[in-house]
């Protein structure tokens, strides 16, 4: 497609301008000027050739990471992919991704603080990429999680619960999300919320396992500045997966739905 | 393109015949000139290609084919500059275990010539970004990250000038709000400036007082965002200023399927162009410079 100004009109009226003029009026300094711009993509494909250079140099350094990183630790029966939704507001993978979390967490936080985790709430930007149908290894956990976040847990109010379910309707992203259930109405207010299965209490404690990323302040998830207090459980969450792979065969393929949307 | 021939050549003919001018002061000027940007974004450390049995990017990318392509262009054209829009470091385990290394001495065997700075090259620190910094031979630019009070300050400049064949090429750098999408433990002291006013500042200082034939915005502020569109991004940044010729933008991984054209400030046309990410995609954007006068304006955008 070619888009082009309308340089001709203005070209003619130049020309005529020369035309009638021309014995009086020296023309303008000649310049090199910008006449076109054309821009397009190029798809790197395996039809160029390897820079044998490059490759050689990147050698070594990837034997040592393959070496690392490539043994076989679980079997994942389906493509979990973050880009398709259950019912516009979770996905498998972030499915997957809270409740390890939150199984997890709840390990370490009962054996330190001996109290139970009640929510975990991640980011759906935070997943960085799929886990394919097939085997997977330490790299799959590097891809899902290339950050080096840690888990945090947060103490929170029952107010910052309704905070972080206003949070996640607003933002309409499909955040990880353990623990909370979180029911919408049509046009997408929160109209009923529980945690563990039960109501929601006003200055009640509730323990909810994020990333410091997050517990920071990421993604503007202003709530966890409000904790009464934060614990870092000081347990990387990619090797917190890299554990979970560990333990289990075949990683499970959840659609239960948290937020759910009225119709 | 034909009908555009045939007027410049009359026009020419007219000068000739009527304003009698002697040729011999157009002679020092050639009839064309060409220059040819090259560019990446969010590469995110994708060194290999993507695996024969990936289910998104089968066997796409990898840095040792984007050489090999980049070499074949330099070898045709004569006046290359290859430009990065950030967002070089984070996805794949080589930046976990070598902290950006590979990545800046791979992007200097290809000759890289100038990158902005995307949120995630802060993701070591903005001392991690420095410390691998001495392993890249080419320069990094951002105009709106006030940088006075950190160890990057008199480092990474707010523009660059290159002079290719005698065209002068100004290209300054944008950044995203940092708060809220990094840790300010990890970007310290740096102060995120306003990229609309510091656009407006650094397109009249490269086009007006540096006399840049052509300005180009390397931007890590994402193509649009569409829940909200009043939100500073590449669309917005082309719409609000002028005298930039060319963006070329990072950070939404936005695969467009051809660059995009957008009217600025004065109503002429932008060319925006971002690559997806992952090192799938090169962009290239080829100018061309006639012999004319400067006021016969004008110029075709081909996508």
């Amino acid at each position: 497609m070619i888009l082009s100004k309308k340089y001709n009109t203005s070209l003619l009226r130049f020309v005529l301008f020369l035309t009638i003029t021309g014995g009086f009026t020296a023309c303008g300094p000649e310049i090199l000027r910008n006449t076109s711009i054309e821009g397009k993509k190029i798809p790197i494909t395996s039809d160029y050739a390897t820079t044998q250079s490059i490759d050689s140099f990147v050698k070594p350094y990837r034997e040592h990471i393959d070496r690392d990183l490539d043994s076989v630790l679980a079997y994942s029966p389906e493509t979990l992919d973050k880009s398709k939704s259950i019912g516009g507001w979770q996905t498998t993978i972030g499915n997957l991704m809270a409740d390890v979390t939150l199984e997890k967490a709840d390990k370490v936080f009962m054996a330190r603080e001996h109290r139970h985790i009640d929510v975990c709430l991640l980011n759906h930007g935070g997943i960085r990429s799929i886990i394919a149908k097939g085997n997977v290894t330490a790299r799959t956990a590097f891809e899902i999680m290339p950050f080096e976040n840690s888990l945090i847990v947060i103490a929170l109010k029952g107010e910052q619960m309704v905070e972080i379910a206003n949070y996640i309707a607003k933002e309409k992203k499909p955040h990880p999300l353990a623990g909370m259930e979180i029911h919408l109405s049509k046009e997408g207010t929160v109209i009923a919320l529980a945690v563990q299965g039960k109501p929601v209490e006003a200055g009640k404690i509730y323990n909810v396992a994020t990333s410091d990323y997050l517990a920071n302040g990421g993604d503007s998830m202003d709530f966890f500045k409000k904790g009464v207090k934060s614990y870092d459980l000081d347990y990387k969450l990619r090797n917190l997966f890299i554990d979970y792979f560990k333990e289990t065969d075949t990683i499970p393929v959840i659609k239960t739905q948290r937020i759910i949307q009225d119709k | 393109m034909k009908r555009r021939d045939f007027i410049q050549k009359t026009a020419a003919g007219s000068a000739l015949v009527l304003g009698g001018l002697s040729l011999s002061s157009f002679d020092d000027i050639p009839e064309t000139k060409k220059l040819t940007i090259l560019h990446t974004n969010d590469v995110h450390s994708h060194i290999d290609p993507f695996a024969l049995d990936d289910p998104k990017y089968p066997n796409m990318g990898g840095a040792a084919r984007r050489s090999t392509l980049i070499e074949q262009i330099r070898k045709e054209e004569p006046n290359v500059l290859l430009l990065d829009a950030g967002d070089v470091f984070q996805g794949t385990p080589y930046f976990n275990y070598y902290g950006g290394e590979l990545e800046f001495k791979i992007m200097s065997m290809m000759k890289y010539d100038l990158c902005t700075m995307g949120n995630h090259d802060f993701d070591n620190g903005i001392d991690g970004f420095y410390k691998q910094l001495p392993h890249a031979k080419f320069d990094f630019v951002s105009a709106n990250y006030d940088f006075k009070n950190t160890v990057l300050n008199g480092i990474v400049k707010p523009y660059k000038i290159f002079v290719k064949d005698g065209l002068k090429i100004g290209i300054f750098g944008l950044g995203v709000e940092l708060n809220g999408l990094v840790n300010a433990n990890l970007y310290k002291e740096t102060v995120y400036r306003n990229p609309i006013e510091i656009a407006q500042d650094m397109s009249r200082i490269l086009k007006v007082n540096e006399k840049c034939d052509l300005v180009i915005c390397l931007s890590h502020l994402g193509f649009i965002y569409a829940n909200e569109p009043e939100k500073i991004s590449d669309i917005v940044l082309a719409r609000t200023t002028k005298n930039i010729d060319l963006i070329i933008g990072g950070h939404t991984h936005t695969f467009l399927t051809k660059p995009y054209i957008e009217k600025n400030l004065d109503g002429e046309e932008v060319m925006i162009n971002q690559v997806g990410c992952y090192g799938i995609n090169l962009g290239r954007i080829d100018f061309t410079f006639e012999k004319g006068r400067k006021k016969l304006g004008g110029r075709t955008l081909i996508v």
